[in-house]
């Protein structure tokens, strides 16, 4: 009788590192496979509209961006937050909070035009999302409550803000009682790249200086440094004389900041006006991007490109073949059940073990005493 | 050596193996335990007498050779089985609730229903008859640290165990507790009980043990009568060859010297329940000299450690000073700015995070106080700088390691040691605390250690070293004051200290006849 036992590395592996992302995203497939089958689909078929189609023509490449510009943007501020072992599921709601401040201007000073106009919405959107996210900071560094359930909740209150806004006092009056925003002016309008070839606007630049920024921070700078030692060992943080508070602080506004960007892009880029939903979540889809990318801004480049894909490939399987666009949520759902499974390889190795050799139960026995004492 | 199966042993090894990996952590142990015997089994930190004891007690499985009890092939699969073969176990750390009381906890370990009321009367009756006197109805998180370990040798004895095996028992113990313990030990064996004792303390295994078992690298290098031994002799059996003796040159002028490090009245309430409030605690540590701290563990050490090193601040500004400045209210990287440098007990997790380099364990530490040789403009680390540098405190403190630049994680204990010393050392420190300098690190580079402290001092800065390891203290010390339940004793100059004295004061005694040249502010 055989059975898999899981082997502790003596160190972490670099190979299953970088290769777990991969094994991840075909195990997906392999997955996503048995779901088309059941659901009565050709898997080929389903695999071709779903990932190829989508993607092969230039103005699609351009959807595609516009997809993944909020995801990357999001992703990289996340991953410096998990880095640090700080933990913000709302970047959701400092996406909105980022676009309702941003969005203030053209609303409420539509006659305010200019070139000034954008760089100030962005700034703005910056700083929505910033002070969205200094509450769960706050609320964690003075209570020590839970920054999980805190920044989580904090994403429907923002939900339902804007509906409100939209509803109420930010309605246009010319707009026949829809929920929605005046069409923000020209100079409020995040240009395009390439007119021309498609809409993909410079949110996808903002997207890929971020990740590169924030790639110098975490490698090459006495900040990231912190952020990693804080995230890895709190205790020899503190030794090293940085400030935990501090630091749920800084993972929060930065990443809060560049969630508010990201909101702040996707209304003045994509969408042109506030309306009841202005994101088909990007905020939780950006949290598997991050862990895909390995919580490495470049990484998460390329996770989000892939995550921005499920997107389009859910809404081209839904005109195609009739199946309801949900299944990009299964697809993300499953990519990130994968991703994080497929981690163990990166610590453990796994051994095809016979009943007779059963050392590595005494190992972990031996690996489960001293947890038991620093327990107390 | 004694025979087979003739009775006389209770217990036989015989080419004991196990493997980690790449690692023969036991290869081949033999050993026999006879009846009515203390047993020793002596050996450095990582020679294998853990992985042989976890063995026998069934928390790891061998992957080769055999086990005989009372004759019988026996199979340890869990320490279940070991309990129910009459194998007790006493562990060096501790495993004990301390919201529980000591007989709550006793029941846990039973596990056979029965009320807790009935053990309580159990454990008492027994723990006075072998005169280790101890209340079952006390929480266990108000017990010393003594107190604790008689309820880990109660609740073994209440299975009644034929074999004992103790591990380090004496490491947490005042010298006076300790000669409590050998007492209950003879009794044991007096009545008929064996004992299997681990220790890397010679004098002690001379003193209560029948015959000792040494390894080495995971192998049995001898089999001897420690009676017939000397300690060096003893020594020289475990390490291999001989240790390089510690050279202290006495100081001269020390009482004009400049106090480098003053403590004044330092006072800290308790942060958990369980911790140990400071009370009063006044010291100072001249230039030029070493101070040592002795204490029990658990005694307020570790709180006075992060007092000092500012890992937690002071109201009062002026309980602590550094080189003349109150530094009570700075935090850590403030005081190292004044030219202070720390060692914490614990390596993974507070002096190093082990899942970083080396290189960047270097700036873990530094990152202030050497900003300008190691962080650039805009916040960039110099990863070239902190490299080179890195190295060079590896080739001074004759770091051991696998790759250029290893994860903390991947060293030895005493490897890591060195390198975290070292790091310290490097900077030229004016004012020194160590915690646990030498705790689990091999014998030869605890001595190039100790060695480097003291050469430390010689050149002009403060050494505080704070110890359990009385050997140490006396080795490395110019003047030792003892840390009992949060108070600090005068400290005593190392011609005046005995053994007996400091011991007295670990257990808790005045600290009357402590008159000390160095006056206290």
């Amino acid at each position: 009788m055989m059975r898999l036992e899981l082997v502790k590395r003596p160190q972490r592996s670099a190979l299953f590192s970088a290769l777990s992302p991969f094994i991840a995203f075909a195990l997906t497939i392999i997955a996503g496979a048995i779901l088309f089958a059941l659901l009565g689909v050709n898997p080929l078929t389903a695999f071709r509209i779903y990932f190829i189609e989508p993607i092969s023509q230039v103005w699609q490449l351009h959807e595609l961006a516009i997809k993944a510009a909020p995801l990357i943007l999001i992703a990289v501020g996340l991953s410096v937050c998990y880095k640090a072992n700080i933990w913000n599921i709302g970047a959701e709601g400092q996406f909105i909070f980022g676009a309702i401040f941003g969005s203030a201007i053209p609303v409420l000073f539509p006659q305010f035009e200019g070139p000034l106009v954008l760089p100030l919405m962005l700034l703005l959107g910056m700083v929505g999302g910033a002070a969205y996210a200094a509450i769960p900071a706050f609320l964690k560094t003075r209570f020590n409550t839970n920054e999980i359930l805190t920044s989580l909740m904090l994403v429907y209150v923002a939900q339902l803000f804007l509906d409100w806004l939209v509803r109420g006092p930010w309605r246009d009056p010319q707009g026949h009682g829809f929920p929605q925003t005046i069409q923000f002016g020209d100079s409020a309008v995040l240009p395009e790249l390439m007119p021309d070839a498609g809409r993909a606007n410079w949110g996808f630049v903002f997207a890929l200086v971020a990740a590169v920024l924030i790639w110098i921070l975490m490698g090459r700078m006495l900040k990231g440094f912190e952020v990693r030692v804080l995230g890895s060992s709190p205790r020899a943080g503190r030794f090293a004389g940085f400030g935990l508070s501090r630091m749920v602080f800084f993972a929060f506004l930065l990443s809060g900041a560049l969630a508010g960007l990201a909101g702040i892009s996707e209304v003045s880029g994509a969408i042109g006006q506030l309306q009841p939903v202005i994101s088909p979540g990007y905020g939780f889809t950006a949290i598997i991007v991050a862990f895909l990318g390995r919580l490495n801004p470049l990484g998460i480049i390329a996770a989000g490109l892939v995550l921005a894909l499920t997107y389009l490939g859910g809404e081209a399987v839904q005109s195609a073949l009739g199946i309801s666009d949900k299944v990009a949520r299964v697809f993300q759902g499953m990519l990130l059940f994968f991703v994080l499974g497929c981690d163990t390889l990166i610590h453990y190795r796994i051994r095809l073990i016979g009943l007779a050799l059963t050392e590595q139960e005494g190992a972990a026995k031996l690996d489960a005493a001293p947890k038991l004492k620093e327990a107390r | 050596m004694s025979a087979n199966h003739d009775g006389a042993n209770l217990l036989e090894v015989r080419g004991l193996t196990k493997i980690f990996g790449t690692l023969t952590a036991c290869d081949h142990i033999d050993l026999n335990i006879a009846k009515g015997e203390i047993h020793a089994l002596l050996g450095e930190n990582g020679a294998g007498k853990s992985t042989l004891v976890k063995m026998l007690f069934g928390s790891l499985e061998p992957n080769s050779g055999e086990i005989f009890w009372n004759g019988q092939a026996a199979r340890i699969t869990s320490p279940g089985v070991a309990k129910k073969l009459g194998i007790g176990m006493v562990f060096q750390h501790f495993s004990l609730f301390e919201a529980l009381t000591a007989a709550e906890n006793i029941a846990l370990s039973l596990d056979d229903g029965s009320p807790i009321s009935s053990i309580a009367a159990k454990a008492r009756a027994l723990s006075y008859s072998y005169g280790l006197p101890l209340d079952p109805d006390s929480l266990v998180g108000d017990l010393s640290v003594g107190e604790r370990q008689r309820i880990e040798i109660i609740r073994c004895l209440l299975q009644t165990p034929q074999l004992i095996i103790l591990d380090e028992p004496t490491s947490v113990l005042t010298p006076q507790e300790a000669d409590k313990l050998f007492e209950t030990l003879e009794r044991l064996r007096s009545e008929g009980k064996s004992i299997l004792y681990i220790s890397h303390r010679l004098e002690e295994v001379k003193r209560i043990c029948d015959r000792a078992t040494v390894l080495r690298h995971g192998k049995v290098v001898g089999h001897c009568n420690p009676r017939e031994e000397t300690a060096a002799s003893l020594a020289r059996m475990m390490v291999g060859n001989e240790v390089q003796a510690v050279v202290r040159a006495p100081v001269e002028g020390i009482e004009t010297a400049q106090p480098l490090l003053e403590v004044r009245g330092l006072t800290r309430k308790p942060a958990t329940p369980f911790s140990i409030p400071l009370k009063n605690i006044s010291l100072n540590v001249r230039a030029g000299e070493v101070i040592g701290i002795a204490g029990v563990a658990g005694n307020g050490q570790g709180e006075f450690f992060e007092s000092v090193s500012g890992e937690v601040l002071q109201q009062d500004a002026a309980s602590v000073r550094i080189r003349g400045k109150d530094a009570g209210g700075l935090t850590i990287t403030g005081r190292r700015l004044l030219g202070a440098a720390f060692v914490p007990e614990e390596r993974l997790g507070h002096g190093a995070a082990p899942r970083m380099k080396l290189s960047e364990n270097l700036l873990l530490s530094r990152h202030a106080t050497d900003g300008k040789a190691f962080v650039g403009t805009g916040g960039m680390v110099k990863s070239g700088a902190i490299y080179a540098a890195s190295q060079r405190i590896i080739e001074a403190m004759d770091v051991r390691k696998s790759a250029p630049d290893p994860e903390a994680a991947a060293l030895s204990g005493g490897n890591l040691q060195k390198f975290i010393v070292g790091r310290e050392l490097d900077r030229r420190p004016s004012v020194m605390v160590v915690n646990q300098p030498t705790w689990g690190v091999d014998a030869g580079a605890a001595a190039h250690i100790r060695q480097a402290l003291i050469e430390l001092s010689r050149s002009g800065s403060a050494v505080l070293v704070i110890s359990q390891d009385l050997d140490e203290l006396f080795e490395i010390s110019d003047a030792i004051a003892v840390m009992h339940n949060g108070e600090l004793s005068k400290p005593m100059p190392i011609a005046e200290a005995t053994f007996e004295k400091v011991g007295l004061l670990m257990g808790g005694a005045e600290p009357g006849h402590a008159e000390h040249t160095l006056e206290t502010a």
